[in-house]
Order: structure tokens, then C-alpha cells, then sequence
């Protein structure tokens, strides 16, 4: 009885889906990992050493056991909860990233939340006096933005901030139990580089998003009601213009998880995207995979609550077969 | 009102400041561009470990000093007996390990043996080979008997890969080091830095710091903001690119010093056509050495005509063996059968000075006929493809190892050099221990080798130290891999 039943039909499809997802990515990645040129054991010891240090170290990481024996002990220790050990550091995958978490996460946040500050009121304001000059000006200046690289504008606030000014630190990071407002002080100048392009991106959705809406018959009868324009946009159209935004935002948050790598090492933070560029360039394979999995996973993841959230608001989607 | 209370703020910025410059006083943050992957300098060959342990956490028997020079470490004298094959070292009374357990003799016995055992994973290996037993005379004496003599034995047992660790501690080094050394590990934030503080109890002369911070800043343009803000107080070896920054700033000082760093244009002897000794002499006739020296080390590089360090005082000058000469080459290319020169692969590893050299060095080839194509790969690659498989033609590397001029003699080495008579000249040299004999045999050497053109000699690679300029006591040369916080301070 409940198996027919629409909605719940619907949910299993999704989890299938996200599953069977999770699996491929798994296998691709072991496969692209195994297929990367460069023996770890080799990396670790050098030029000097000797063939039997190297066969006593491979032995030691497993290395030498069948592909097929690596990937099922590596699937079957994340069912239970174990991410592994890494090849270099010699500690559990899971801490690893955990720690590196406590500054990718923070930093991730900050960037959103000050993109949003500064991205959608100027696309407001821009959309609000659309065809004057300075909505020509704002969407240079975004225009500018979405061009400006991140790491160089980081470079260019280190200079200000940090050499000239000494405001702030160049980079680096204090543990959170160690001095919380030295750790927040570290994450100012990096989510403002990381915040600057999502800003200007923010805006120009923000203000496309609105300048469809202002066409829209509801408006038309705001101003009808006798509101002047700015007050029906505000009223009605930025509510409306919204979703189309924070469609974008939840992409967003994913590429910044990533999108770090570059942020992190010009401020050398220890974040997670330096943990997983340090360990390809190590050969850390272990790290790498359960890494990079965990991010599909927590990306995926996100893909399936907003599929399934939309499934609950819109009807239409339940029915339709995949 | 507003005056005054500006005023206030102002000094007490300064008090603050000053304090601070205080506080620093006894410590230093020092940069460092590779986070060293685990801190047991036994068990990895990467520099990153020695620059942070190397007789700051752990120490050896003897103690390289930055002339490179053997000094008497946690052995305090030694001698040796009359057929070079006998050690016997007395060890220094009072020693203790950072976690309060004493060293003796036995701790010793244990290293060594852990070195060479079955299932060991040191990168050096083979340089203690050469030892047989290791034997506990008594707590403060032990003795090492050689199977054969060995030149170079005191300074390999100084070196970072024969520190002394305690069979209680040394499972556990990689993450939590455990040494004899003035400094003790404290705290290792991964991705961040290391922190070191002084160990009270040490043994030998206190130094004068009480904690260093090594932090790790992998991009050039980012160290350089580090060290231009404050928040490093140096760095050991910055890129060559970014000197001119502190050459005329008085708030720092740049040391340029040596290393044992050999950049050589590794050529695969085994393989056709570089098998043939014509068109090794064509490619070192087409060699611009001070071109190279200028564009890939700014300058700095020393030139070298052999696998051999200039400031050794074993070397022979032969920069003039193969002089660039472009006619010379094109004959010779000529005479080995390749009038029209032939197209060969250059493989570079992710180093500024390879990747500069390599252009310049396709750029001259071409004039010769001799057509590079040049192919950029990671470290890991690089170590797969042209060190263990040699699936190479060229390729550009600084061998850093010091007195590493054997490997010439090893024929299954990457560059795949065979010749018996250097074969015969190094074992020679391995078993003597006569100073003036071995001078005259590592000089022959050096010669058949130039004369060879085994590979393309460039330079000796520099060390470009920036640092504060209140600092004093770093080394300013690196006869081997570390950065030694034992004579820093601080002066007014």
C-alpha cells in the first residue's frame, strides 16, 4: 500500500539515486588514484634509497596488495566508519579532515554571508535604477569582480592590510581553543578575497532576477495600488526574485567548499583544500580518496534534501518518472 | 580632551609594542615552504623533516657544523683503530631523551640496528652498510666494528638519518619526535606549524632561544608578505626571484651560502644516441653555463664542471673541460653521426631552477640541430619515470646529497654511467682513510668523469637565506639538510 503511494516512491528513487551515485563516484576515483603515476613509498624515502627499503615500505602501506582487495577493504571500512590511515601522516583520515574542517567551514560561511551582505543590495540598488548611470557602474564594477581573481585580490589586501597597515595578520591560523579572536582576526582578509567574485556574481543574478520580475503583472498592480516602483520592487519583487538566488547561493556553497584550495595557500591556512592538494602531490592515496569521497558526499547530500524539499513543494515533480 | 585621550591610546599601543618586541626577544618564527610530512628524520628523506629535527630535536654521535666539518655530537671523542675497521666512542654522561628516560649505549646499539634491520624504511641505508656490529662496552662506551673502511663513516653517522632514538620513543617519532636535542617537540598544528621550546635538562651548552614556531608557506609572493609583515622572523632558503625585495631593506639581511646541491643536465648514458661520448661532449660544447647560472638562479649558482661542490677542498676546477662553443659541437654531432642533430625529451620536475634551466638549455640545443621537447612533471612522477623506471632522454636535477660523487660508480644508477676504471677508483676511495690519498683519488674522479660528460654539469645550487636583521647565528651555508637553531639570537 505505502509502496504506491506517490511521494514515497519518489523519496526511494532519490535515495536509490544518491547511493548508486555515491558507488561510481567511489570506483571512479579509486580507479583515477591507482592509475596516477608515482609510487608513495618511492616519494617518501628519495633518491638514495634502497629497493629494499622501498619493498619494506610498500609492504608496510599495503601497497603491494591486489586493486580489487584495496578498493572492497576501503568500501567496507567506510561502512563501518573508518576512513583509514594516512599514508604519510600515519593518523586516522576522519581526525584529519575533521580538524581541517574547524577553518574551511568558518571560512566558507564568512564568505557567504559577507558575498550576500554586499552582493545583493547592490544588485537592488542596481536593478532599481536600471539604465542610469549607476547601474552601469555597479555592473562594471561586478563585471570587474567576477574577472579579479581571488588570490590576487587576496595578495593585494595582505599588502594593505597586513605590510602597510599591520591591521591584520598576512596569513596563518590560531587554533580556535587557543585564542578564538586570533582565529577570527586570520579569517577576515581570506573570506573577504574568497567573498569578492561571489559577490559580484550574487549581484548581477540578484539584479537580472529582479529585472524580470519588475515586468510581472503583480507589480503592475503594486503600482496600480499607487506604490512608486522602489516600493513595489521591495515589497513584491525581491521576495520573488529570491529563489533563482539562493538557487545559485546553494551552488555557491559547494564551489567555496572547494574553491578554497587557492584562498588557503595564499593565506597559508591549514584548511582542507591544502590538506588534499598536499596529499596528491605526497601520493597520500588513502587521504585523497576518502577526502574527496566525504565531499561527494556532503555535496550529494545537499543535492538530495534540496530534491527532496523540492519534491514537497512542487507536486508536479513527484509525478513525473525518471 | 579627545587629544589626550588619542595620546593614551597611542602610548599604550607602544607599551604594547615595545612588550612585544621583548617577548620575542628568546623566540622566532621561522618560515619554512614544504610542511614536512612526519617528524622522524629516520624514516623519510624529505628535507622538510631535517629542517625542523635536525640537531634541534634529535642529534647523532657526531654533529655536522655548518662547515660541514665532523664535531663531536652525543659522542664526546672516539677512536679508531689501525686498520680504520674499529670505532669505539665515549658517550656523553647526563644525557637524557625528551621524555625523561637516559641514553646510553644500549640506545645506540638500538638505532643502528633499527637502521639496518630486514624491514628498516631509511633512505640512507646503504651509506651505513658498511657496519657489522654494534657493540655495548659499557653504558657510556660502545663500539662499532666495519666490514670494510669507510672514509666518509663519521660524517654519515652525524647526519640526519642516524640520529640516536630510544626503543621506548621510536615507534612513535613520525608524530611525536622524541630526541636528545637542546629543543623539545611541544606541538604540531598539521597544515600550520611546529612548535618547539627548550628542553631545560639538556646536556650540552643552553641555547639562547626558548621557543621556535617553524611555519609552514609554501607560495614565494605569500612568504614574502610573511617576512615583510613580521609574521615570520626569516626564512632559510627563499626562492632566488624574490631577493631584490630585501636586498636594500635594512630591517633585513639576505646570507648566501653554499650547498651540496650539484645541478647537473642528467643525461640517460645507456641510450642511444647519448651512449655515444661525441654527442655528450656536443651537448656540454653547447652548454652556456653563465646564461643558465643567470636566468635560473638569478646569478647565485656556482658553476661546476664535474659532480663535485667548489667549496669542498677536494674539488679540481674543470668549468673549462667542454667551453661553449657552438662550431665545436656542430662537428662533433657531425662526427657521431647526427649532422643535422636528432630530437630528444626533457623531463623537468616541479622546480623553478629545472624548469628556467630547461628552456634556456632547449633554446641553445636548437642552435646545434639538438631539438628538446620539453615535458613539465610532478615530483612523484618525475620519481617513478626517470629514477626507478629511467624511461628518460634528459632530465634537470640538483643532487644534494653531500660527497655523493659514488654514485658515478653504481652502473644501475638512473643516468646509467658504466665505467669500470671509476668503478676501481671509488672502491679505492671508500677504503682509504688518508686524507692526501683521497684528495688525490676523488680529484681523479672528478676528471674522468668531466672528461666523460657524463651529464651537463651547471652549477652548485646557492642558499638564500632571508632574515631578520637582529638575528644572528644561522647557517649561512648547508653542508647537510637542517636549520639549526642552536647559536640563534637575538641582538639589539
Amino acid at each position: 500500500m505505502w509502496g504506491s503511494h506517490p511521494m514515497t516512491l519518489y523519496i526511494l528513487r532519490r535515495v536509490f539515486g544518491f547511493l548508486v551515485t555515491l558507488l561510481i563516484a567511489a570506483a571512479v576515483i579509486f580507479l583515477l588514484l591507482d592509475l596516477l603515476p608515482g609510487d608513495p613509498a618511492r616519494f617518501i624515502l628519495g633518491i638514495n634509497a634502497t629497493p629494499e627499503a622501498v619493498a619494506a615500505l610498500r609492504l608496510q602501506m599495503g601497497l603491494d596488495d591486489p586493486a580489487i582487495v584495496r578498493f572492497s577493504n576501503w568500501l567496507f571500512g567506510m561502512l563501518r566508519g573508518d576512513f583509514g590511515l594516512s599514508q604519510t601522516q600515519k593518523l586516522p583520515v576522519a581526525g584529519l579532515i575533521a580538524e581541517r574542517m574547524s577553518v574551511t567551514l568558518p571560512l566558507t560561511l564568512f564568505a557567504m554571508v559577507i558575498s550576500v551582505a554586499i552582493g545583493l543590495p547592490l544588485g537592488i540598488l542596481a536593478a532599481r535604477h536600471r539604465g542610469k548611470l549607476i547601474d552601469t557602474a555597479l555592473m562594471v564594477l561586478a563585471q570587474t569582480g567576477v574577472a579579479i581573481p581571488n588570490f590576487w585580490f587576496g595578495m593585494l589586501l595582505t599588502l594593505l592590510f597586513a605590510v602597510t597597515l599591520r591591521w591584520l595578520p598576512p596569513g596563518g591560523f590560531t587554533p580556535w581553543n587557543e585564542d578564538a579572536w586570533a582565529s577570527l582576526r586570520g579569517l577576515v582578509l581570506p573570506s573577504l578575497a574568497l567573498a569578492l567574485p561571489q559577490a559580484a556574481i550574487l549581484a548581477r543574478v540578484m539584479r537580472t532576477a529582479l529585472v524580470d520580475v519588475s515586468t510581472q503583472d503583480f507589480i503592475r498592480t503594486a503600482r496600480a495600488k499607487g506604490m512608486t516602483f522602489g516600493e513595489a520592487l521591495w515589497r513584491h519583487g525581491v521576495r520573488n526574485a529570491l529563489l533563482p538566488v539562493l538557487t545559485i547561493l546553494g551552488l555557491q556553497f559547494a564551489f567555496l567548499i572547494a574553491g578554497t584550495i587557492i584562498v588557503e595557500n595564499v593565506f597559508y591556512l591549514p584548511g582542507l583544500g591544502r590538506l588534499i592538494f598536499t596529499a596528491i602531490s605526497e601520493r597520500d592515496l588513502v587521504l585523497v580518496r576518502s577526502a574527496t569521497i566525504i565531499l561527494v558526499l556532503v555535496v550529494s547530500f545537499t543535492m538530495l534534501v534540496v530534491d527532496l524539499a523540492y519534491g514537497l513543494v512542487d507536486p508536479r515533480l513527484r509525478e513525473r518518472r525518471i | 580632551m579627545r587629544v589626550t585621550k588619542s595620546f593614551a591610546l597611542a602610548s599604550a599601543g607602544l607599551l604594547l609594542a615595545t612588550s612585544l618586541a621583548f617577548a620575542q626577544s628568546t623566540e622566532i618564527r621561522v618560515g619554512a615552504p614544504l610542511e614536512p610530512p612526519a617528524l622522524d628524520p629516520t624514516a623519510g628523506a624529505a628535507e622538510a623533516i631535517d629542517v625542523v629535527v635536525y640537531q634541534n630535536v634529535f642529534e647523532g654521535l657526531t654533529r655536522i657544523d655548518q662547515t660541514g666539518a665532523v664535531q663531536p655530537g652525543l659522542a664526546s671523542e672516539w677512536t679508531v683503530s689501525e686498520d680504520g675497521l674499529t670505532y669505539r666512542f665515549t658517550l656523553n654522561d647526563g644525557v637524557t631523551f625528551h621524555d625523561g628516560t637516559a641514553f646510553d649505549a644500549e640506545d645506540v646499539k638500538f638505532t643502528f640496528e633499527r637502521i639496518l634491520a630486514e624491514d628498516s624504511v631509511n633512505a640512507q641505508k646503504a651509506l651505513y652498510e658498511a657496519i657489522s656490529a654494534v657493540t655495548v662496552v659499557d653504558p657510556l662506551t660502545v663500539e662499532f666494528t666495519l666490514s670494510r673502511p669507510d672514509g666518509l663513516f663519521l660524517f654519515n653517522i652525524g647526519r640526519g638519518d642516524a640520529v640516536i632514538v630510544a626503543p621506548e620513543s621510536a615507534a612513535n617519532n613520525a608524530t611525536d619526535p622524541i630526541g636528545t636535542g637542546p629543543f623539545a617537540f611541544v606541538q604540531w598544528d598539521r597544515g600550520s606549524r611546529v612548535i618547539l621550546e627548550q628542553y631545560g635538562p639538556y646536556w650540552g651548552e643552553k641555547p639562547a632561544l626558548t621557543k621556535a614556531t617553524y611555519v609552514f608557506i609554501g607560495d614565494t609572493a605569500t612568504m614574502t608578505n610573511a617576512l615583510l609583515a613580521g609574521d615570520v622572523d626569516g626564512t632559510y632558503n627563499f626562492a632566488a626571484e624574490a631577493l631584490p625585495v630585501f636586498d636594500g631593506n635594512p630591517q633585513f639581511k639576505v646570507l648566501v651560502g653554499s650547498t651540496e646541491g650539484e645541478t647537473i643536465l642528467s643525461t640517460n648514458n645507456a641510450k642511444s644516441p647519448f651512449d655515444k661520448l661525441e654527442v655528450r661532449q656536443a651537448m656540454a660544447h653547447a652548454l652556456n653555463r653563465q646564461d643558465i647560472i643567470d636566468g635560473a638562479t638569478y646569478g647565485y649558482g656556482v658553476p661546476i664542471g664535474s659532480h663535485f661542490a667548489p667549496h669542498h677542498p677536494y674539488y679540481v676546477d674543470l668549468t673549462n673541460t667542454y667551453p661553449y662553443d657552438l662550431d665545436k659541437a656542430r662537428e662533433l654531432l657531425a662526427e657521431a653521426g647526427y649532422p643535422d642533430g636528432f630530437s630528444a625529451t626533457l623531463k623537468l620536475p616541479p622546480v623553478n631552477y629545472a624548469r628556467v634551466s630547461g628552456q634556456i638549455i632547449a633554446s641553445e640545443f636548437a642552435k646545434v640541430g639538438i631539438k628538446l621537447e620539453l615535458i613539465n612533471m610532478e615530483w612523484a612522477q618525475w620519481l617513478e619515470d626517470v629514477f626507478a623506471n629511467k624511461d628518460f632522454d634528459l632530465t634537470i636535477i640538483s643532487h644534494v646529497e653531500p660527497f655523493d660523487i659514488g654514485i658515478y660508480a653504481n652502473p644501475d644508477y638512473y643516468f646509467g654511467y658504466n665505467n669500470p676504471e671509476v668503478q676501481a677508483l671509488n672502491e679505492t676511495l671508500n677504503a682509504t682513510t688518508d686524507e692526501a690519498k683521497r684528495k688525490e683519488l676523488a680529484q681523479q674522479m672528478q676528471t674522468i668523469i668531466a672528461q666523460d660528460a657524463v651529464n651537463g654539469f651547471l652549477f652548485e645550487l646557492a642558499q638564500t637565506g632571508v632574515w631578520n636583521a637582529k638575528l644572528e647565528g644561522m647557517w649561512q651555508n648547508a653542508p647537510v639538510e637542517g636549520v639549526v637553531l642552536r647559536d640563534v639570537h637575538w641582538v639589539e
